[in-house]
C-alpha cells in the first residue's frame, strides 16, 4: 500500500511538472501575473509529491518490505538501520528518486525566494520543471523503484558491502546536492537566454545557488576520496577513475563559474561566457550520470547496467544539453558586454582563472572520454592513466596558484601590477626559499616536491599579506584587529577557500614525497620498519560483525621504544551478497597517518600486508573542509546584504577592498 | 561561428555515446590481444644459465606449458608461490618463469628462498617482454598449447580456489 502511494505521488509529481512547464512559459508569453504566480504553487507541489514518494520508499526500506522488488534486490533484514536508510539511495532507482527530490527541493527554494522578478522566476521554474519532468519520465518508464515482487521474497539480497560504510552513506547525498544544485544555475541561464537579457542582477541571483552547489560538491568529492583512502586499502585517495572525473569536472566548471559571475556582477562583462559556463557545469553533471549509469564505461561505481536506460538518458542528455547550446548559439550575439576594464585588473585575473580552470576541465574531459573515442575508432582498448592527468594538473595549476596569490591584491577595473608585485615580494621570497631548501635537503631531490611546497607556501604567505594590507597591519597594528573584524564575510570566504587549496597542496605534496611504504609477507610476532616507525604484527583473529565475518589483525606501532598506536586492519567477508572488503587500520598523528592493510594469507602462517606512514595526508580533507567553510562564509555574507539598500554600488562589495571606494 | 562550437561538440559526443551503447559490448572486459593467437616474439635475458628462452624455444617444447610473470618485489607472487610449486611438483606442469622488471640477483634470491617451480626462467629487466605480452601487472599467468598459442590468461595471483577451478580444468581441456 505504501509503495503504491509512493508510485502515485510520483505520477502526481509528473503531472505538476508538466503543468509547471506549460503554465510558466504561457504566463510569461502572455505576461499575465496571475498565471505566472501559479508556477510557484506547482513547484511546491512537485516538491511535496517527490518528498512523499521518497518517504514511501525509505519506509519500505526501514520495514524491509521485500514485496518491493527494489528493496528485495538491495536490502537485507539483518542490515544495521543506518544502512537500511542509506540503502534507499544506494541503488540506481532510489538514487534517481533522490535526484528528483533534490531537483524539486531546489525548485521549491527558488519559488520561495522573494527577490526575483515574477516573470523571470516563472521562466526559471519552467526550465527547472522541464528537468524534473525529464527525470520523472526516466524513473517511471525505465527505473520504477516501486515495482512489486510477487510473491514477496523472504529475504533481501543485501546492499553492496562496499557501500556499508558511514563515509559512503553520506557521500551520495552530498554529491547529488552538488550535481543537482548546479541545475539552478542552468535554469537561470536558460531563463536569461529566453528572455534575451543578462544584467549584473542576474549574476547576483545565480551566484549563491552556485555557491551552495559548489560547497556540497566539494564535500561530496572529499568524502568519496576519504572513503577510497580507507576502504579500498590501496593507500591512494584519487585514481582519476571515470566516476571521480565525473564529479571533478562539474566542480572545476562550478569553480570557474563562481569566479566569472563576480565579473558579470561587478563589471557587466563576460556575460556570454558565464552563461556558457553555467550550462556546461550542469551538462557535466548530467554527463557524469550518463557515463556511470549507462554502462558505457567501467568504473569503481558499478550500477546495474541496462542499455535501455543508457539510451533514455542519452536522449534526454541530447535534448537538454543540445537544446541549451542551440538556444545559446541563437541568443549569444545579444549578450554584448557593456563594462570595460584594463588589462591589469582584478577582472583580468578572474579571466585568467577561468581560462586555466576551463582548460583543466577540458583536459579531464578529454582524458576521460579518449578511451571511448579510441575504442570506437580503432576497435582496440586503451586507458588514460594518472600521468596524463597529473601532467595536466601541474601544467595548469602552477600558473593558477601563482596568479591566485596576487589577484586579490589587484584593484578592480584598473590595477597596478607593480604594486601587487611589491606587496607579494615577501611571499615570493618565502616560496623561493622553501623551493631551494626542499631541493637542497631532500635526498629524493624531486623538483616537483619543491615546486608543490613552494607554491603552497607562496599562497599562504600571499593570503596573509593581502589580509595585512587590507587591515593595515603594518601601518596601524593597534586597529588591525578591528579592521579585520569589519572585513566583509565574502573576503574571509575567499581567503578560507584559497587557504584550503594551499593546505590541500601541502597535503598532496608532502604525502606523495615522504610516504614510507612497505609491502611485506610476515607472520604474527614479526615486525617491520616503516620510516621512523616499527610496525609489530601481534596477531590475527577471526571475528563476526552483524552481517559479516572476517579477520582482524593487530599491529602495534612503536617509535623510539614507545608504543604510540595500535592498528586494527580488517578483511571482511559479507554474507549477502558474498563480498570481500578491506578496512584499513588508520591512526592519524599530527605529523601523518599510520596505515596498515591486511591481505591474503600464504604459506607458513604468513600474511601479505601493506604498511604505510603517510605524512600530512589529512591536509587533503582539512583543506576541503576549509573550502567548504569558505563557501558557507561567503553565502552568509550575501544573506546579510539582502537587507541593504539595492543600489548597485553598495550592494556589490563582494571581494572589494573595504577601505577604498571603487574607482 | 564560435557560438556553434559547444553545440557541435555535443552532437559529436552524442553520436559517439550512441555508437558505444550498441548491443553486445561489455566495457568491463579486458581483452588480452593474445588469447587465441600465437605467442608474441620475444627473447629473455639469461639470468639462470638455463639457455636461451624465446618464442621459438617455447614452440619447440611441443607440450602445453604455463608462462608465469613474477617479481621478487611482488607480494601477491609470494602468496601464489605454493600453488606454483604444487603445479610443478604434484601436477607435473612445466612452468616458464619470466622475472618482470626485477634485478637478476633479486630474482635468484627469491627462488632460492621459496623454491623454484620453473623448469626455466629468464629476466625481463626493462619490462619490454611484459609489454609485448600485454601484462597489466604481476603476477599473471598464460597457458600455452603445444602449437605455441595462448589459450588462457590469468590475471593476478593463483590463490584460493583458482588453481582447482581455473588453471587445472584449462590444463585438462588441453591435454584431451
Amino acid at each position: 500500500m505504501i509503495a503504491e502511494i509512493g508510485h502515485f505521488a510520483l505520477i502526481l509529481a509528473l503531472v505538476f511538472a508538466c503543468s509547471g512547464v506549460i503554465v510558466s512559459h504561457l504566463g510569461a508569453m502572455a505576461n499575465n501575473e496571475a498565471i505566472m504566480q501559479r508556477t510557484v504553487g506547482f513547484s511546491f507541489a512537485q516538491f511535496i509529491m517527490a518528498l512523499a514518494s521518497f518517504a514511501a520508499l525509505m519506509y519500505s526500506y526501514i520495514i524491509s518490505d521485500f514485496s518491493v522488488l527494489n528493496v528485495a534486490a538491495n536490502s537485507h533484514s539483518l542490515k544495521p538501520l543506518l544502512y537500511k536508510i542509506s540503502g534507499t539511495w544506494g541503488n540506481h532507482e532510489g538514487s534517481m528518486l533522490f535526484w528528483v527530490l533534490i531537483l524539486t527541493l531546489f525548485g521549491a527554494a527558488v519559488a520561495f525566494g522573494k527577490s526575483l522578478p515574477l516573470r523571470f522566476k516563472a521562466r526559471v521554474l519552467g526550465v527547472q520543471s522541464l528537468l524534473i519532468l525529464g527525470f520523472l519520465l526516466f524513473i517511471l518508464l525505465t527505473s520504477n523503484p516501486f515495482e512489486r515482487l510477487l510473491p514477496a521474497a523472504l529475504e533481501g539480497n543485501g546492499l553492496n558491502p562496499l557501500l556499508q560504510d558511514p563515509g559512503l552513506a553520506f557521500h551520495p547525498p552530498m554529491l547529488y546536492m552538488g550535481y543537482v544544485g548546479l541545475s539552478v544555475a542552468f535554469s537561470f541561464s536558460i531563463a536569461a537566454l529566453i528572455e534575451g537579457e543578462i544584467t549584473p542582477m542576474w549574476a547576483r541571483w545565480v551566484r549563491p545557488w552556485t555557491l551552495v552547489a559548489w560547497t556540497f560538491l566539494t564535500g561530496g568529492i572529499a568524502l568519496g576520496s576519504w572513503w577510497a583512502y580507507y576502504e579500498l586499502g590501496w593507500g591512494g585517495w584519487w585514481f582519476w577513475d571515470p566516476a571521480e572525473n565525473a564529479s571533478f569536472m562539474p566542480w572545476l566548471a562550478a569553480t570557474a563559474l563562481l569566479h566569472s559571475a563576480i565579473v558579470v556582477e561587478k563589471r557587466d562583462a563576460l556575460k556570454s561566457w558565464t552563461i556558457l559556463l553555467a550550462i556546461v557545469a550542469f551538462s557535466l553533471s548530467l554527463l557524469g550520470t550518463f557515463l556511470i549509469r549507462s554502462g558505457v564505461m567501467t568504473s569503481v561505481h558499478a550500477f546495474a547496467v541496462d542499455p535501455e536506460r543508457g539510451i533514455f538518458i542519452l536522449g534526454f542528455l541530447a535534448f537538454v544539453i543540445g537544446g541549451a547550446f542551440s538556444l545559446y548559439a541563437w541568443r549569444a550575439p545579444k549578450l554584448a558586454p557593456s563594462g570595460l576594464f584594463g588589462l591589469v585588473s582584478r577582472e583580468s585575473a578572474l579571466i585568467l582563472n577561468n581560462i586555466l580552470l576551463s582548460t583543466f576541465t577540458a583536459v579531464v574531459l578529454i582524458g576521460t572520454l579518449y578511451p571511448l573515442f579510441y575504442e570506437a575508432s580503432t576497435g582496440s582498448q586503451i586507458s588514460v592513466g594518472p600521468p596524463f592527468f597529473e601532467f595536466g594538473t601541474r601544467l595548469l595549476m602552477t600558473p593558477l596558484i601563482v596568479a591566485l596569490g596576487m589577484a586579490p591584491i589587484l584593484a578592480w577595473k584598473r590595477g597596478r601590477l607593480s604594486k601587487a608585485f611589491q606587496i607579494t615580494i615577501p611571499a615570493a621570497i618565502v616560496a623561493l626559499a622553501v623551493f631551494v631548501l626542499t631541493i637542497w635537503s631532500d635526498i629524493n631531490g624531486l623538483i616537483m616536491t619543491g615546486l608543490g611546497l613552494g607554491l603552497a607556501s607562496w599562497l599562504v604567505v600571499a593570503i596573509f599579506l593581502d589580509l595585512a594590507q587590507k587591515t593595515q597591519l603594518f601601518k596601524t597594528p593597534s586597529r588591525a584587529f578591528k579592521r579585520l573584524w569589519n572585513l566583509p564575510r565574502a573576503t574571509f570566504g575567499m581567503h578560507f577557500a584559497h587557504f584550503g587549496l594551499a593546505i590541500i597542496l601541502f597535503g598532496i605534496t608532502i604525502s606523495e614525497a615522504w610516504t614510507s611504504e612497505k609491502l611485506a609477507f610476515m607472520a604474527p610476532g614479526q615486525s617491520e620498519q616503516v620510516g621512523p616507525f616499527t610496525y609489530q604484527f601481534d596477531s590475527v583473529m577471526p571475528f563476526a560483525g552483524p552481517n559479516y565475518t572476517g579477520i582482524r589483525a593487530q599491529f602495534t606501532v612503536i617509535k623510539d621504544g614507545v608504543t604510540i598506536a595500535t592498528l586494527l586492519p580488517e578483511d571482511r567477508v559479507y554474507t549477502d551478497p558474498v563480498t570481500n572488503t578491506t578496512e584499513a587500520g588508520i591512526y592519524p598523528l599530527p605529523s601523518g597517518d599510520l596505515y596498515a592493510v591486511i591481505g591474503e594469507s600464504g604459506s607458513g602462517g604468513r600474511w601479505s600486508v601493506r604498511l604505510y606512514f603517510k605524512p600530512f595526508i589529512s591536509g587533503l580533507w582539512l583543506g576541503a573542509g576549509l573550502m567548504m567553510i569558505g563557501g558557507i562564509l561567503s553565502l552568509s555574507d550575501r544573506r546579510l546584504r539582502l537587507g541593504a539598500p539595492a543600489g548597485k554600488k553598495q550592494s556589490a562589495p563582494k571581494i572589494q577592498k573595504p577601505a577604498k571606494a571603487e574607482v | 561561428m564560435q557560438r556553434f562550437f559547444p553545440l557541435l561538440i555535443v552532437i559529436f559526443l552524442v553520436i559517439l555515446f550512441a555508437y558505444m551503447l550498441r548491443d553486445g559490448r561489455n566495457p568491463s572486459e579486458i581483452k588480452n590481444v593474445h588469447v587465441g593467437e600465437a605467442i608474441p616474439q620475444f627473447s629473455l635475458t639469461d639470468i639462470s644459465n638455463t639457455g636461451e628462452i624465446s618464442d621459438q624455444s617455447i614452440r619447440n617444447e611441443k607440450t602445453p606449458i604455463l608462462v608465469n610473470f613474477f617479481a621478487s618485489w611482488c607480494v601477491p607472487c609470494r602468496a601464489e608461490h605454493d600453488n606454483l610449486m604444487a603445479l610443478a611438483n604434484t601436477h607435473n606442469v612445466r612452468i616458464l618463469g619470466i622475472a618482470y622488471k626485477d634485478q637478476p640477483e633479486d630474482s635468484r634470491a627469491f627462488l632460492e628462498e621459496l623454491g623454484n617451480p620453473f623448469y626455466k626462467y629468464g629476466g625481463d629487466i626493462d619490462g619490454s617482454v611484459g609489454f609485448e605480452w600485454g601484462v597489466t601487472g604481476v603476477p599473471e599467468t598464460f597457458l600455452i598449447d603445444s602449437n605455441g598459442r595462448v589459450r588462457y590468461h590469468h590475471y593476478g595471483p593463483i590463490v584460493g580456489d583458482a588453481l582447482h577451478t581455473k588453471i587445472l580444468p584449462q590444463l585438462e581441456d588441453l591435454s584431451q
